[in-house]
């Protein structure tokens, strides 16, 4: 446990000379360094993930389907018993109306993995058949620390390599304390922490890889990243929401190279070749990649479920899409949707491909993505969160404000998982992390805050204003607290029983898609500011 | 640290102050859930206790083998505690069908109750660094406030050490700014909630005997009555009550048990493990030689044992060697007190009573060692050297802290 505090007092008094520093409360954290640092942080940040796995996990206790901690301890049962090409295929020892597995094989090959760790502590949890259903401490312990182990091996380091890249592009911009600030923010993310080790699931895995990606690709390592991205890709099929952010700025930066098309055989010679090792098992046939690819893409589930902040289901108070239209051309309108709402990032990272140009077009795609596409969960707010995380520094403002709202979706999901204690926890932390002393938006040097907003053209301030509008925070801000409260408190009435996860949706809706005109149009003032600066440039 | 320097930054040293006490806080509400050890239990217990009994029968009362051993004022703390146990679930404090209550209401009303009371260690931390310099002050709060001994001790196992080191800490700030009666009176106040604390009376004694009962035979018989007053005062709003209702020899007996063995069901790391291992090794290399040692017929760890000798070879040790051991390791410490009472010293020397009260007191547990490391976090920002001992001493201590969880 905390043993950070202990680590750190014996250096303290080594140059108590330094006076300079003496009003700086992170001088203790901060003066070894970007890894020191890191590691006290990824301690605590682990402490919280270990704390909040003490919290009930879904469907705990509610037979007969459970939750999203059942589906993973079945896939591991199923994969620990059954050669790779009965795991996507319905027989009668794989019945995969039960939590049947829909991730594409690299999940397949982790949930092996850590089939086998269940296996030699537990062997009772992860029996064929006889399994279904199980519920121990010892489980529940195994279960955990396999998410916990996955965070700290892949998402963990991830992070630190795409804070030393971002560190280094920035040329020393800011101080150690916000480089320090900005790691807590993306480790103590409240979203990723409550679902991954509150309700269950391994978000880490893919987010880590697709942080990895995407720091490879600003450190100009372009085929390691379209390697990682394609594993990433190939964990949870939702990492497709940064899709065209990276097509684009792969491409774009392809496309300015001496020989492009050389270049983008090479990363498409990658991508095919991750591909064909991930999915080597089920290249055999025809059949067996379109069993797998079937079990991917679950159509007949409907174009929304619950109540998600996307346009489908909010417009759906009003439209009856589902009444109306055949699942067949629902699936065309949504990826046409989609399509359209990516279209301008792209474009923009394909024509003048830059660093923080493609962390915003990851942020644009994938809030397409989660608006528009077809079965989106609650929890995919996750993604547009990450690249949100990753921009903190730039993005201070913003961060908060959509943290929040990401939550607030959340919170009908996390509010089943008894999860309410953790949620409110986690808040605090987050609001606490957000305003530490001193910090981007401490503001206890008195100095300028990193949110770069106020330098931006006129046009995006049309927006900007709208969307930072204080009446309109005020309001929403209170509205969301008020609800909370309802909430927890109060029955909704018999004839509207999901009237206040209505309600939510509907605040959440309106946040999401103005942030994304918001975001959209910095991507595209940026590359304004961008040619402008080059035309001067030739000018001189 | 003689003067107080009410900078205009003032504001902002508590605002930066609680946000850290605001990160651990959250560390706790997310422990909420964890593992507890019977302590829950025994202070759920005494909140019944003192919510349906009358206080004639707090410290007689045998429902459970929980009985109430601290002092009066924790007594009163947790009748003030029933009360909003009360309104939360009645069945908290009910003295038969709370017995062994388990349910959410009792376990989040009992976290929370030592949530809530930290907030007098805050006030102690804040109190004790206020002159400090900023570099030095946020070091101390690390070590206090993000003390992983306590958040164990306190958030996963259950007590109230926290709060009881805030009276501790905001006693030493006074003594060290110089404010020797309050410092006093505090210490007495503290007492009265836990007697464990008593090990450094004998050093707060020799100082305030020589540090503010000075100037002359007459002013100096003048302040010790003043603060004789003071203590007395103390100890009788705690214990008058019960001596009115005639109650007082039950409530020493239940506060001094020592009938429960030398050492304490998990062993704390102290002198007298040496002293058993050295007594079993004799007995053992005797037996080999031939003698006949008749095997003890009680065990050292058991919790509640009768007055059976657990000892082969060695001379028993009973609570009056222990007590004169702890007051002969205290002798040097006392003698520099007496020749040198500086208010720069005395947070220092009240560490080193604890150790020694660690080290050879009568049935010790492991948790009493938070008592040296909490004031030594505040000793250890003064030097290099300082430092390495507390770092030495509260990794030594944390290790024995693992058999809590």
């Amino acid at each position: 446990m905390k043993k950070k505090g202990e680590i750190k007092k014996v250096k303290k008094v080594k140059d108590k000379v330094n006076d300079g520093q003496d009003d700086d409360p992170w001088w203790w954290l901060v003066q070894e360094g970007i890894r020191p640092s890191f590691l006290c942080i990824s301690l605590f940040a682990l402490l919280v993930r270990v704390a909040v796995g003490l919290h009930p996990y879904s469907g705990a206790r509610t037979p007969p389907k459970f939750g999203d901690y059942e589906a993973q301890r079945h896939w591991m049962e199923i994969t620990l018993n059954l050669p790779p090409k009965d795991w996507y295929r319905n027989s009668s020892v794989n019945d995969l109306s039960y939590w049947g597995l829909d991730y594409p094989p690299l999940t397949a090959y982790q949930s092996y993995v850590h089939g086998v760790f269940l296996k030699t502590f537990d062997p009772d949890s992860v029996a064929l058949f006889t399994s279904r259903g199980y519920e121990s401490y010892l489980g529940k312990l195994l279960m955990r620390w396999t998410v916990l182990s996955s965070d700290v091996l892949i998402f963990f380091p991830a992070v630190l390599y795409f804070v030393l890249v971002y560190r280094s592009m920035r040329f020393g911009m800011g101080q150690n304390s916000d480089v320090a600030w900005h790691i807590a923010m993306i480790l103590l993310n409240p979203c990723l922490i409550l679902i991954d080790h509150g309700h269950f699931q391994y978000n880490c895995i893919s987010l880590g890889l697709t942080i990895a990606a995407i720091a490879a690709a600003l450190s100009q390592k372009d085929l390691v990243a379209s390697v990682l991205y394609c594993l990433a890709l190939n964990h949870k099929q939702m990492s497709a929401y940064f899709a065209p952010a990276f097509f684009g700025y792969l491409l774009g930066k392809c496309l300015r190279k001496k020989n492009p098309l050389l270049e983008v055989t090479k990363l498409g010679l990658m991508v095919i070749g991750t591909f064909a090792v991930v999915w080597w098992p089920y290249l055999q046939s025809k059949d067996a990649a379109l069993a797998v690819l079937s079990r991917l893409a679950p159509f007949e589930r409907g174009i929304y479920e619950d109540y998600v902040a996307n346009f489908w289901c909010t417009s759906s108070v009003l439209v009856k899409w589902k009444k109306l239209y055949s699942t067949q051309s629902l699936r065309i309108f949504s990826l046409a949707a989609t399509l359209i709402t990516c279209l301008p990032s792209m474009v923009q990272q394909i024509l003048a491909p830059s660093s923080k140009g493609f962390l915003y077009a990851l942020l644009n795609t994938s809030f397409s993505f989660y608006l528009f596409s077809f079965q989106v969960h609650e929890k995919s707010i996750l993604l547009p969160l990450l690249p949100l995380t990753l921009l903190a520094l730039e993005e201070s403002r913003s961060i908060l404000w959509l943290t929040h709202f990401a939550m607030f979706s959340m919170f009908p999901l996390l509010h089943r998982d008894k999860l309410v204690l953790a949620y409110m926890a986690l808040y605090a932390l987050f609001i606490l992390v957000y305003f530490a002393p001193c910090g981007p938006s401490g503001r206890c040097h008195g100095t300028k805050t990193l949110d770069n907003t106020q330098k931006t053209k006129r046009s995006v301030d049309f927006i900007t204003s709208i969307t930072f509008h204080p009446l309109l925070m005020g309001f929403l801000g209170l509205c969301s607290l008020i609800l909370h409260v309802i909430y927890l408190t109060m029955h909704p009435p018999n004839k509207y029983p999901f009237l206040f996860e209505a309600v939510i949706m509907l605040i959440c809706f309106s946040q999401f898609v103005l942030f994304t005109f918001y975001f959209n149009s910095k991507q595209w003032m940026l590359s304004k500011h961008l040619t402008s600066k080059d035309k001067q440039k030739k000018l001189i | 640290m003689m003067e107080m320097q009410e900078s205009p930054r003032t504001p902002v040293v508590m605002a930066q102050l609680s946000w850290f006490f605001g990160i651990a806080t959250i560390v706790k509400l997310l422990l909420i859930p964890s593992y507890h050890s019977t302590d829950l239990e025994v202070h759920r217990h005494w909140l019944a206790i003192t919510h349906s009994l009358p206080l004639s029968q707090w410290y007689t009362d045998e429902t459970s083998e929980w009985t109430l051993d601290y002092p009066p004022f924790f007594a009163y703390l947790e009748r003030f505690l029933s009360m909003f146990a009360h309104l939360i679930d009645p069945q908290i404090v009910h003295l038969h069908h709370g017995l062994n209550y388990k349910a959410n209401s009792a376990i989040y009303f009992q976290r929370m109750s030592v949530i809530v009371s930290d907030l007098f260690l805050l006030y102690g931390v804040y109190r004790s660094t206020l002159a400090l310099a900023s570099l030095k002050r946020n070091l101390i709060w690390l070590l206090v406030i993000w003390s992983p001994g306590l958040l164990i001790v306190d958030h996963l196992h259950f007590q109230y050490n926290g709060f009881l080191f805030g009276w501790l800490l905001l006693s030493l700030s006074f003594l060290a700014q110089g404010r020797d009666v309050m410092g006093g009176f505090l210490f007495a106040v503290l007492l009265c909630f836990k007697h464990l604390f008593a090990v450094a009376a004998p050093v707060y004694f020799v100082y305030l005997l020589r540090h503010y009962c000075r100037g002359g035979l007459v002013r100096g018989f003048a302040r010790l009555s003043v603060m004789g007053a003071i203590v007395v005062a103390v100890f009788v709003a705690a214990y008058g009550p019960f001596v009115y209702h005639g109650q007082i020899q039950e409530v020493i007996r239940r506060m001094f048990p020592f009938g429960r063995g030398l050492c304490h069901a998990y062993w704390a790391p102290n002198f007298w493990v040496f002293y058993i291992m050295l007594d079993k090794g004799i007995a053992f290399l005797l037996r080999k030689f031939g003698f006949n040692i008749p095997a003890p017929v009680a065990s050292f760890t058991g919790g509640l044992v009768g007055d059976a000798s657990p000892f082969a070879i060695l001379p028993r040790v009973t609570p009056l060697t222990t007590f004169i051991m702890v007051l002969l390791a205290l002798l040097p410490c006392l003698f520099r007190t007496w020749k040198d009472p500086r208010p720069r010293l005395i947070v220092r020397s009240v560490a080193y009573a604890y150790t020694c009260g660690f080290l050879f007191g009568w049935h010790v547990h492991e948790k009493a060692s938070l008592h040296f490391s909490i004031p030594l976090a505040i000793v250890a920002v003064e030097s290099l050297e300082d430092a390495k001992h507390y770092f030495l001493l509260s990794i030594g201590n944390a290790s024995p802290l693992l058999s809590l969880c």
